[in-house]
């Protein structure tokens, strides 16, 4: 935030401040209340269609197939997620590659952005301008996705497996320019110093100095990276064919047309009379909801990182 | 030499610290680079690897590009590409200043507050939940908007076969999608600014109005500015999840929802036309870094502190 402020020039002469009052005059009531309903109208908009799929979920099969998507259903039913606790095997099974990803992803992700933006963020590093360009240079040309996926499936030979859903994404240039710019301006060099003089290695002013100084930036790229992990449904599109390694965003692109994939791979007994009766919508719908929930539950809790992360981001050298 | 090498080895724990980032870089960043020059080859998969692969193609110069532009399609993925970005980044910078400045405006802070974790909200959903959201609203039996059609007697209308209505749905999803995060770095700038200029506005005589237009939006420009330049220089790319998923890659609406890197991957997925493909990467990436010098280099001639780099 300090930063934000310095790089916004102070453009006319400031008075002398005076007292400071605390309220510097604010808008009119109407007007307040004809903002607060506008952008009210806004907000609501933007947590409305989550509200929506998770009443869609709980609708009645037959009663959704007469009256459609209905904002009060005239028959609620729990009968989605009891199928899905019954059959829901590739569910859980996607559930758990999502998870997997997400956890050893993001561990990943931290340790390279952590240690590459440390030493591109001190003064004394020579070949730092080097190391600056090499990773910001990616950020104005990339070789686009056809090389990427030749890269991917000829040489690194990582089609159909868990790495192909977690290497291409553990690293951008954007992640490291908030990290280090949180070094920067967080880390005061005097403390460096001293540690210096105290004899600590390069190395250990990282892991015992700096690491634990700068834990808040460290949560902000570890949010920003959970979601990317968990919101991934692209590298599985281009590099996943079988359905053990399918994460949750992409199952449910796969169940958007047609839910015999949840259905055959889910259990062996399910015959196809059970398969015609099967309550297709609402359980997509309440596949949806569980997909989505983790999310919306935990990020009121984290939008704080997330805010400072952006500002962070926002801001120049 | 010895010089360097001695640099080298000063800097050693500095060194062993990027190496893992730098082996990323180069294997997933600059090696897709070099592979671009499939765009000038007939590429054909060599039972040898990448290297080989890349080596063994032969040369055919432009053809792939003669062979891309001299379809619609470079024109049509080139216009809807631009088309998009440029109402995007327009609309969405006004939609994000607006809200920023309307919202600290706001008399009650906690309501701000609330409003601000519901606007936030889309921005962390992936475009596959959001598709469904979509879907909910667009199917053709089921959804609210056919719905509502019925109630007023009039047809309903197959929503994912009609081109005609996709250029709002696609900017409106956009715009909706980033709006909390957008206005997020400008209410932090406003926090930001100096108190006393608005005092000494007060003490002018001057209104909110005039606060805002003489004070607040001044002040943000720099802000504007550099994220506008760094839009400009994504203008050649495009959110794939919001042409591809949201539109349920319906064939009936590709006129309007085929962008450059839906093309691509379609190239790809379908055609398996790697050299087209990659030429039609290649001309994207190519004009999205001129774009970006050449508004980088306008605005340090404006204005030299305005520049991004």
């Amino acid at each position: 935030m300090a930063d934000l402020r310095e790089s916004i020039p102070q453009g006319a002469a400031a008075m002398p401040s005076r007292r400071r009052k605390r309220d510097i005059g604010g808008i009119s009531p109407l007007w307040n209340a004809v903002f607060s309903a506008a952008i009210g109208l806004f907000a609501l908009s933007c947590v409305f269609p989550f509200l929506f799929i998770i009443i869609i979920s709980l609708t009645d099969e037959k009663a959704l197939a007469i009256d459609g998507f209905s904002i009060i259903p005239s028959k609620f039913s729990l009968e989605a997620y009891r199928f899905l606790m019954q059959s829901g095997q590739q569910m859980l099974q996607s559930f758990g590659v999502t998870v997997l990803v997400t956890v050893i992803g993001t561990i990943l992700t931290l340790y390279l952005v952590s240690t590459y933006a440390y030493a591109i963020s001190r003064k004394n590093f020579a070949q730092r301008r080097f190391f600056s360009f090499l990773a910001f240079f990616t950020m104005l040309f990339s070789g686009g996705l056809v090389p990427g996926y030749i890269v991917m499936t000829q040489f690194l030979h990582l089609r159909d497996t868990l790495w192909a859903l977690i290497l291409p994404s553990i690293l951008n240039a954007f992640y490291i320019i908030v990290m280090r710019t949180f070094f920067a301006t967080t880390v005061p060099d005097a403390i460096i110093e001293s540690a210096k003089i105290d004899g600590a290695s390069e190395f250990g002013i990282y892991t015992r100095i700096v690491l634990p100084i700068s834990l808040p930036g460290i949560a902000t790229i570890g949010l920003f990276s959970t979601l990317g992990f968990w919101n991934d449904w692209f590298n599985a599109l281009l590099y996943i064919d079988s359905p053990n390694l399918i994460p949750l965003q992409t199952l449910l692109i796969r169940i958007q047309n047609n839910m015999d994939f949840v259905v055959t791979n889910s259990s062996k007994v399910v015959s196809y009379d059970i398969a015609a009766t099967l309550p297709t919508e609402t359980v997509r719908m309440a596949m949806v909801v569980l997909a989505t929930l983790p999310i919306a539950l935990a990020y009121p809790f984290f939008q704080k990182y997330f805010i400072q992360g952006l500002t962070i981001g926002s801001v120049k050298e | 030499m010895p010089g360097i090498l001695k640099s080298l080895l000063k800097n050693k724990a500095f060194l062993l610290m990027v190496l893992p980032g730098a082996a990323w870089f180069i294997i997933f960043a600059y090696l897709p680079m070099f592979g671009t020059i499939i765009a000038f080859k007939d590429f054909r998969i060599h039972p040898g690897g990448f290297f080989k692969s890349v080596y063994e193609s032969d040369w055919v110069g432009f053809k792939n590009f003669e062979f891309l532009f001299s379809t619609d399609d470079a024109y049509i993925i080139t216009r809807n590409t631009i088309l998009y970005n440029v109402g995007l980044i327009a609309l969405g910078l006004v939609l994000a200043v607006t809200l920023a400045v309307v919202m600290n405006e706001l008399l009650n802070k906690r309501l701000a507050k609330m409003y601000q974790t519901a606007m936030f909200m889309p921005y962390f959903l992936s475009w596959v939940i959001i598709s469904y959201f979509v879907f909910s609203f667009l199917n053709v039996e089921k959804g609210v908007f056919n719905q509502i059609l019925a109630y007023f007697g009039a047809d309903p209308v197959s929503w994912y076969n009609e081109t005609k209505y996709w250029p709002y749905f696609l900017i409106l999803l956009g715009l909706w999608k980033s709006a909390g995060y957008g206005s997020v770095v400008y209410l932090a700038a406003i926090a930001g600014i100096d108190k006393s200029l608005y005092e000494a506005a007060m003490i002018d005589g001057a209104s909110k109005w005039q606060q805002i237009k003489s004070i607040t939006l001044p002040q943000l420009k720099p802000l504007m500015i550099i994220l506008t330049v760094l839009n400009l220089g994504g203008i050649f790319r495009s959110d794939f999840g919001l042409f591809y998923q949201v539109t349920r890659d319906s064939g009936a609406l590709y006129p309007v929802t085929n962008v450059i890197d839906t093309f691509v991957y379609r190239g790809l997925t379908i055609m398996g036309d790697m050299g087209m493909s990659t030429a039609a990467g290649l001309y994207q990436s190519f004009v999205g870094l001129i774009l970006v010098l050449t508004a980088n280099w306008a605005v340090r001639k404006i204005e030299k502190d305005y520049a991004v780099f």
